[in-house]
């Protein structure tokens, strides 16, 4: 794959190529935080000095479905010791799905200072490069945080409602099948989560793993992209984009392909996504 | 977890859910590791690749594959594949499912429920996760009960 800087994406300083990240393993203004949807990835092998942060542990409200709040956020940023002036790098396993959800709960929080691994475990893999089971601590770290910021790159349903009403863009970004409506879950196991399947009436189709090249879990160029979201499903980067999935972890990867790499300035994720519209009473619904 | 009278799975996964259940996550983490390090794909002489579609678990990500075949006395192993190289849980399923259930009845392996995946796993896998593993169990319960069929 070409240099991350011949690309052509809009801001390609928040990728960070494998061998930026081998240069700066002993940096100690870089946190490497690796996201996995497997629990046992981390633990069986890691980048030398990369912390875990899991997305049902450390990034969900434990009760309410939400985020976390300001406190917690800040006691995780002191548990993986890190100031608001550390560069963290994200990166994980299935192409950076959950590395770019734990990105995106981030910068509700305003810790812009991030980054992803170009690739991820993937491509690190590939590269024959260390991985190591020793766990590392941190000293902890003073951490103030703003309250969470909603508003700006998430969308909630009321808000959807309206986007719908105004006929404006949508990306679902699940499976064919998933927004077909055909599947909604598994033979033998009827409670996938939805009532309904099918999709939010406009939303045009565009999985999210189209946005890598599956051989080492790279980006697309930009070029390679805009083919995709533009040429083939007609957005512009002026558009007002709502993207979604099932849970709003899948669709954090295409916001980040949207607004880091297309330069798209207003695209949010609406994460209570399928699990809240296909259960929703009374809203439209098209298979 | 004191074992009931009549347990829910056959014994040798009742056994190892016994064991999980006393750990804490980070031991039942480990030992998940070290069980999916004992993985062994598919022999050559069950399947090779390309492996045929109908062997593919549906909604597994990390590409699993089952095959089951008959030992001498009739009752069924269990062989798979996994074609991620990441996918650890997968290749941990495997081997669970069959160190505890080839060789056994197949009327016991179709009553196991896919539920059994959270009982290995703990109930924080995401739903595609959880998805993918409960398929490799629902193709090995459905193995055992075509087996439960009569021969034509």
């Amino acid at each position: 794959m070409s240099r991350i800087e011949g690309r052509g994406y809009s801001r390609p300083e928040t990728l960070v190529s494998t061998e930026w990240v081998a240069e700066h393993l002993a940096d100690p203004n870089v946190r490497l935080v690796e996201s996995n949807e497997d629990p046992l990835v981390y633990p069986s092998g890691h980048i030398p000095g990369a912390v875990e942060v899991d997305w049902t542990r450390d990034l969900n409200d434990q009760i309410r479905r939400d985020y976390l709040d300001r406190e917690g956020f800040e006691a995780l940023a002191r548990r993986i010791g890190i100031t608001s002036e550390t560069t963290v790098v994200f990166y994980g396993d299935k192409n950076n799905w959950w590395a770019c959800y734990a990105y995106w709960v981030f910068h509700l929080f305003g810790h812009t200072n991030a980054r992803i691994m170009d690739g991820g475990r993937l491509k690190w893999h590939q590269e024959g490069r260390e991985l190591v089971r020793d766990i590392p601590t941190y000293s902890a770290t003073e951490y103030s945080a703003p309250n969470r910021e909603d508003g700006e790159i998430r969308a909630f349903r009321d808000e959807v409602l309206t986007h719908v009403d105004k006929g404006l863009p949508l990306i679902d970004v699940r499976s064919p099948e998933e927004y077909s409506g055909e599947r909604l879950h598994m033979p033998d196991y009827p409670n996938e989560g939805s009532l309904r399947g099918g999709h939010i009436p406009g939303a045009a189709s565009v999985p999210w793993a189209r946005a890598v090249n599956p051989t080492d879990g790279t980006f697309k160029t930009a070029d390679e992209l805009r083919e995709i979201y533009e040429q083939e499903k007609g957005l512009k980067p002026g558009d007002d984009v709502v993207v979604y999935c099932r849970i709003g972890e899948r669709s954090s990867h295409t916001w980040f392909v949207l607004t880091r790499l297309l330069g798209y300035d207003k695209v949010r994720n609406y994460d209570g996504s399928w699990t809240e519209w296909g259960n929703l009473v009374g809203v439209p619904i098209e298979k | 977890m004191s074992r009931n009278v009549d347990t829910r799975y056959p014994e040798k996964l009742q056994d190892l859910l016994d064991t999980l259940s006393l750990m804490d996550r980070t031991g039942r983490i480990q030992l998940l590791i070290d069980i999916a390090e004992r993985f062994e794909s598919v022999p050559s002489d069950v399947a090779e690749r390309p492996f045929a579609e109908e062997h593919q678990v549906p909604a597994c990500e990390s590409e699993a594959y089952v095959w089951v075949r008959r030992l001498e006395d009739g009752r069924p192993k269990f062989y798979f594949a996994v074609e991620n190289p990441q996918g650890i849980s997968a290749k941990a399923m495997a081997v669970i499912l069959d160190d505890s259930l080839s060789g056994r009845d197949p009327k016991e392996i179709a009553g196991v429920s896919s539920d059994v995946v959270y009982e290995v796993f703990g109930r924080e896998l995401s739903m595609g996760k959880s998805m993918g593993l409960m398929g490799m169990v629902s193709m090995v319960t459905h193995s055992a009960k075509k087996l439960l069929e009569p021969r034509s």
